[in-house]
């Protein structure tokens, strides 16, 4: 049941909470048997970058402040960097921290890609803040982050 | 069936950098959901996506169930020689496709 | 598994609803010249992916109806924005998904195929296609006027446990937001639509039914004659509006 409070609370925190509700918006909700917390998101980043220090900037991650739903939340993340040979990110992860895992996706990329420029959709099953982490070519990690308020869709149908 | 469309510049100069569109059908169902009656629907979702250009890698991506369903990915890539451009998508229960797009660069 | 909300909830969605009607002045059917597509009202985000073919997820469907059409024709242009249409054997109108299993049954001799399969979306999506851009045209004449009135009777009549009519959310509260979603007027211009809620395409019945179940209303089954008169009533109501499929939508 913890799982449905933070959608309660945040349904009645936008004043029509309990008109969407009445129509069909807790009936059918994803189930996040257990969802992660920042903790868990730390966790995974250490995964990744081991005991290496990660150094908040080059990295810019584009997200709608204010999704219209969480099923599909486009996403584009930048690193600035020249991509040569000798200059190159050579990887950038993405994480969150209140999905079910805090995984989403890492792209693999170097100097052929000629801008480290990349777009996708994610899933967002709440309010929450989206983080990512470049490695680049000299084996440093830098992050950046962005904040994306889930909206929920207002009539749904009952689960399959 | 049509199961990918992809967007890749017919032609390009040497040396540009190009912008690659991917869209492929898949339902990513995360392995977190239930049916009515409580049970969990099993994970099957796209777990790799590889582009290689003339045969040598230049993308690769894991996915996790964190991505939309019909997953989108677009990248770039210097166009360094005319060629093929080949795209594979593999995953869970088998799941495999591959689809390629020709380039001319002058 | 989150379950129904409980009773007292119930009862305030009610006075909710009711405190919403009650403040704004109930109008009748939304003025032409301000009709506005679901398009218009959605976020930047999601028109750039209806906007984009090679972004748009619906594409992949009419690709698919495409391999499945075969042979290509220009047969098909316009016909999406003409249905529902009046089907002589059926003596009443028919939606487009039931013309194209007319197709399949008698020109074919192909089974029907099942509502909102893939196959029956893709082929959908591929004839709406042809029809983008192209302003609804449905007929209404001495056959097809008794299912229009129907479709408008549904449209107006309060039901299910919230005791709501369509036409108070989609005439008269249009604009506003249920939750964090704005409410749209109901003009059916972009299906079959790739529903970011779904995940996936689906057909305007599936999108009534959806509503339905959202009054907690008992939804008809698919194809059932009530959601094609519906459908005859959001299309007449829409008449001159362009199609945009396959849209997007939240």
């Amino acid at each position: 049941m913890e799982r449905s409070t933070s959608r309660r609370d945040f349904l009645h925190a936008t004043g029509l909470g309990g008109l969407a509700a009445g129509l069909g918006v807790a009936s059918a909700v994803h189930v996040r048997p257990a969802h992660a917390t920042p903790a868990a998101m730390h966790d995974a980043v250490r995964q990744v970058v081991g005991t290496a220090r990660v150094t908040p900037g080059r990295v810019k991650l584009d997200l709608p402040p204010l999704s219209e739903n969480g099923n599909t939340v486009p996403l584009t993340v930048t690193v600035e960097s020249p991509m040569t040979e000798a200059d190159h990110v050579r990887v950038i992860h993405v994480f969150t921290e209140k999905n079910p895992r805090p995984d989403v996706v890492a792209f693999h990329i170097g100097p052929r890609a000629g801008r480290a420029n990349i777009s996708t959709r994610i899933r967002l099953a709440d309010t929450q803040t989206v983080t990512a982490i470049a490695q680049l070519s000299d084996g440093s990690f830098w992050s950046g982050s962005a904040n994306v308020v889930v909206t929920l869709a207002a009539c749904l149908e009952d689960a399959p | 069936m049509a199961s990918a469309l992809i967007n890749v510049p017919e032609r390009a100069r040497r040396g540009e950098i190009i912008e690659i569109k991917t869209l492929v059908s898949h339902p990513m169902e995360t392995g977190y959901r239930r049916t009515q009656l409580g049970a969990t629907i099993p994970r099957d979702i796209i777990r790799s996506f590889v582009c290689t250009y003339n045969g040598a890698e230049i993308f690769r991506a894991e996915l996790h169930p964190a991505i939309a369903a019909n997953p989108f990915i677009t990248f770039t890539t210097v166009a360094t020689e005319s060629g093929t451009l080949t795209f594979q998508w593999t995953g869970d229960n088998g799941f495999s496709v591959t689809q390629s797009a020709t380039i001319t660069v002058g | 598994m989150p379950g129904p909300p409980a009773l007292p909830l119930r009862r305030f969605v009610v006075t909710v609803i009711m405190a919403a009607i009650a403040a704004s002045a109930v109008a009748a059917e939304i003025p032409r010249a301000e009709r506005r597509s679901g398009y218009d009202l959605m976020g930047r985000e999601t028109r750039a992916m209806q906007d984009d073919d090679t972004a748009n997820p619906g594409m992949l469907f009419v690709l698919d109806g495409e391999s499945l059409w075969k042979k290509k024709t220009g047969a098909v242009k316009g016909v999406a924005a003409r249905y529902p249409a009046f089907d002589a054997r059926e003596g009443r109108p028919i939606d487009l998904e039931q013309r194209i299993n007319r197709c399949r049954v008698d020109r074919q001799q192909a089974p029907a195929l099942a509502w909102e399969s893939r196959d029956l979306l893709a082929l959908t999506a591929y004839v709406a296609r042809q029809s983008r851009g192209l302003p609804i045209d449905v007929t209404i004449d001495a056959r097809t006027q008794p299912f229009l009135d129907a479709g408008r009777a549904a449209f107006h009549r309060r039901q299910g446990q919230i005791n709501l009519s369509c036409s108070q959310c989609h005439d008269d509260l249009w604009g506003r937001k249920l939750a964090g979603s704005v409410i749209p007027q109901a003009h059916p211009t972009g299906y079959p639509i790739y529903r970011l809620e779904w995940q996936s395409l689906g057909s305007l019945q599936r999108r009534l039914r959806n509503c339905l179940i959202g009054t907690r209303a008992e939804a008809y089954e698919f194809g059932a004659p009530e959601l094609v008169d519906l459908e005859l009533y959001l299309m007449w109501r829409a008449q001159g509006m362009k199609l945009e499929s396959p849209g997007v939508r939240p």
